[in-house]
């Protein structure tokens, strides 16, 4: 597995989603926003958390425009596997490569805080190292995770099976407690038509090795890495 | 030639920070404000042959940048 994480101006996760990769055996580069192409048999592009451009505009606006980000939806165009994590997802929904959007979670707060989520199902390439329905235990830390997407949008991707991950309680149950963003059905990560891609709000990354508190992100990186 | 782009979120979008600017109004004691929606005001400096051509490089700036359509219209006013 060979995967190329694409730093943008104000990403900052981007050494700890290296760091997953690598604990799961994947071989990981990293790629400049303004490079042109990814490195030459990538199977993975890793968009990482952060504050691109300073969320200036709106979240992933700007990074979504970004040329390295015209050879990451020609990656996906042929069936590359690309993932997102919290503005790396922010980012997907604004350069089209996922529906829907992020908006300014319901509290109107930064919300940063240990989050359970349910998997919704483990026949992709991102999950198959989890249990269906398993309840994992990561993080969020965002301003901006409130997914919207209109009722035909939204009616699609639930039809297609496309939520990768719902914001649950520590028994699996979905409460509203629970969605402290208030995203629309509690989703925390979706999946493209072809299942290709996925974008996701909470943090995997910080939690893949029982020194810093938990395990349960290991999985995903486990899973793309098999 | 001076113009104004004004964004706004579509009828229907949660907007979290118009709830608050409302509720900070009324509790600075601002009457008959029902309701407040906040959008995003661009001013730009174009440089076109006439109106038209200003107007179809500002529907792609819109289009390609300055909105998102999923949540957000945009209106452009050439000034």
């Amino acid at each position: 597995m060979h995967a190329a994480v694409v730093v943008f101006p104000g990403s900052n996760r981007e050494s700890d989603v290296a760091r997953a990769l690598r604990l799961s055996g994947a071989r990981v580069s990293m790629v400049w926003h303004a490079d042109p192409d990814l490195p030459a048999g990538t199977d993975l592009a890793v968009l990482p958390g952060g504050f691109s451009y300073g969320d200036y505009l709106r979240c992933g606006a700007i990074a979504g425009r970004a040329a390295a980000m015209d050879a990451v939806r020609a990656h996906a165009a042929r069936g590359g596997l690309v993932l997102g994590i919290c503005n790396g997802f922010q980012i997907l929904c604004e350069s089209g490569l996922l529906p829907g959007v992020l908006m300014r979670n319901v509290n109107r707060r930064f919300i940063c805080h240990r989050q359970t989520l349910r998997v919704e199902r483990t026949d992709t390439r991102f999950t198959s190292a989890y249990k269906q329905g398993q309840v994992i235990d990561v993080c969020v830390a965002h301003g901006e995770g409130n997914y919207f997407a209109d009722p035909d949008t939204l009616a699609r991707i639930e039809g297609e099976g496309r939520v990768a991950f719902r914001y649950c309680d520590a028994a699996g149950t979905i409460t509203v407690e629970a969605n402290r963003n208030g995203s629309l059905n509690a989703i925390a990560g979706v999946y493209s038509e072809g299942g290709n891609v996925l974008g996701m709000m909470p943090h995997p990354e910080n939690f893949v090795e029982g020194l810093i508190g938990g395990t349960d992100g290991r999985g995903l990186f486990d899973s793309l890495a098999a | 030639m001076k113009a104004r782009i004004i964004v706004t979120l579509k009828t229907g979008v949660l907007d979290p920070q118009g709830k608050a600017i409302e509720a900070a109004l009324r509790s600075l004691g601002v009457e008959g404000v029902d309701s407040v929606r906040q959008g995003k005001v661009f001013d730009l400096e174009v440089s076109a042959a006439d109106g038209a051509a200003a107007e179809a490089t500002l529907r792609t700036a819109c289009e390609k940048l300055l909105a998102n359509t999923v949540v957000e219209n945009y209106a452009i006013e050439i000034l």
